[in-house]
């Protein structure tokens, strides 16, 4: 196929299980795979989008390299997504907003139980953590959103293909779960 | 002849008393709720029944059934406005689902699967909000609280105790204990109070259940809030 649609993915604040449970759609990637082909993701090491169709995102934003990814998402994607239970509120990297950061950092690089050579990272490559963890739509557009945590294998494949058979995405109720 | 009222076009009888919520629920049609359970006095704070009567928004759980009136519940707008206030209500306190006992068996989430929410819309306020894990057979999360108050009316007109009331006004709104220390562990609640199992959510939790029936199991995992609703109630009255 000559114009194959082009894919995106990223994880900010997560953990890769979305992008886990995205491969958990098996032999149906073969399938995909006639028909997309996969930009800046964990899947091919490209460093940076370009001209994209489709962005999935997971996690959330917390420091302030994912802040400049997101950015670069919705600049480059057509439809950018929110993947999963972070993308959308937060998730659980958002249970330390109720703790000042300072107090995050001393736990666990000076005060932790079992730090050797306690020091809190300033290398100058380190990006500068948020005082908040936020979900990805405070800080730009987002057209659609997958909740789950993760989202099920079968959610990602019936967002892909509603999208790709050019129909509206729509979740039944059997796919839509925050947990 | 028996008075009736129209709800989305279908003519339903009532009795004198009745809420329209109460006559829609005897009728097998189902509007959503979260601060209304049928056995206590109804409290229409959640906002979630707003049903449109004669042109007039109204809360259906406390507005009563007149003869002819005209109610409109499922349409387009009125299902936008109640996703927008289950929004507003997650975004106000801190409904992390994926690390809650609840999940799965928790209504304010079966009422945001029932409307297809997918999204929270808002910005978060992740507002910051005590826990309380003094008691040795209940938790206490103010994070999932919702002020319902279905603790608090659950204490009072089942359990014969006063052991929870709301306190504070808007933002600072919040549930409070009634005991000198504030604490859960200092009043007379038990594990087998109704107040104890009543909460939609899973602001008030038993200790050592949470994970009995495993996550993909549980009440709302296969099965929507407006069936299970209307099923409890009939069962209740033995149909």
């Amino acid at each position: 196929m000559a114009n194959k649609i082009r894919v995106a993915t990223t994880s900010l604040a997560g953990c890769f299980g979305c992008h886990m449970s995205f491969l958990d759609i098996d032999e149906r990637m073969l399938q995909l795979a006639e028909v997309v082909e996969f930009d800046r993701s964990p899947i091919t090491d490209i460093e940076h989008c370009t001209n994209c169709d489709i962005g999935l995102i997971e996690g959330g934003v917390c420091n302030s390299e994912n802040v400049h990814v997101l950015r670069e998402f919705r600049k480059n994607c057509k439809i950018l997504v929110a993947v999963g239970a972070c993308a959308i509120n937060g998730g659980l990297p958002a249970l330390r907003n109720h703790i000042p950061l300072e107090e995050c950092l001393n736990e666990a690089y000076i005060e932790g139980i079992g730090v050797e050579k306690p020091k809190i990272p300033s290398d100058i490559e380190l990006p500068l953590l948020l005082n908040q963890v936020h979900p990805i739509h405070e800080v730009v557009k987002i057209d659609y959103f997958l909740p789950g945590c993760p989202p099920s294998a079968d959610v990602f494949w019936k967002f892909l293909t509603d999208l790709i058979e050019g129909r509206e995405p729509s979740l039944p109720y059997e796919l839509v779960h925050y947990d | 002849m028996s008075k009736t009222i129209t709800i989305d076009g279908k003519v339903i009888p009532f009795e004198e008393g009745q809420t329209i919520m109460e006559a829609a629920t005897a009728a097998g049609i189902y509007i959503p709720h979260l601060c209304h359970q049928p056995e206590f006095t109804p409290h229409g704070s959640c906002k979630l029944c707003t049903v449109k009567v004669n042109g007039r928004n109204c809360s259906a759980c406390t507005f009563p059934a007149m003869d002819g009136q005209d109610v409109l519940s499922e349409t387009e707008e009125l299902i936008d406005d109640r996703r927008k206030i289950t929004q507003m209500l997650f975004v106000e306190g801190n409904h992390l689902c994926p690390g809650c006992e609840k999940t799965g068996n928790c209504q304010l989430q079966a009422v945001a699967y029932h409307l297809n929410m997918l999204d929270n819309h808002f910005p978060l306020f992740y507002p910051d909000r005590e826990v309380d894990a003094s008691h040795p057979d209940v938790m206490l999360d103010r994070n999932r609280c919702i002020l319902c108050t279905l603790c608090v009316r659950a204490s009072q007109q089942k359990d014969g105790k006063n052991v929870f009331a709301v306190s504070g006004r808007g933002i600072h709104k919040h549930l409070i204990v009634n005991s000198d220390s504030g604490l859960l562990k200092d009043t007379d609640l038990e594990a087998t109070d109704r107040a104890a199992h009543i909460c939609p959510t899973g602001a008030i939790l038993i200790k050592r259940t949470g994970y009995r029936v495993p996550i993909g199991e549980r009440i709302y995992d296969h099965k929507e809030i407006d069936q299970v609703s209307l099923e409890a109630e009939h069962v209740k009255h033995g149909e």
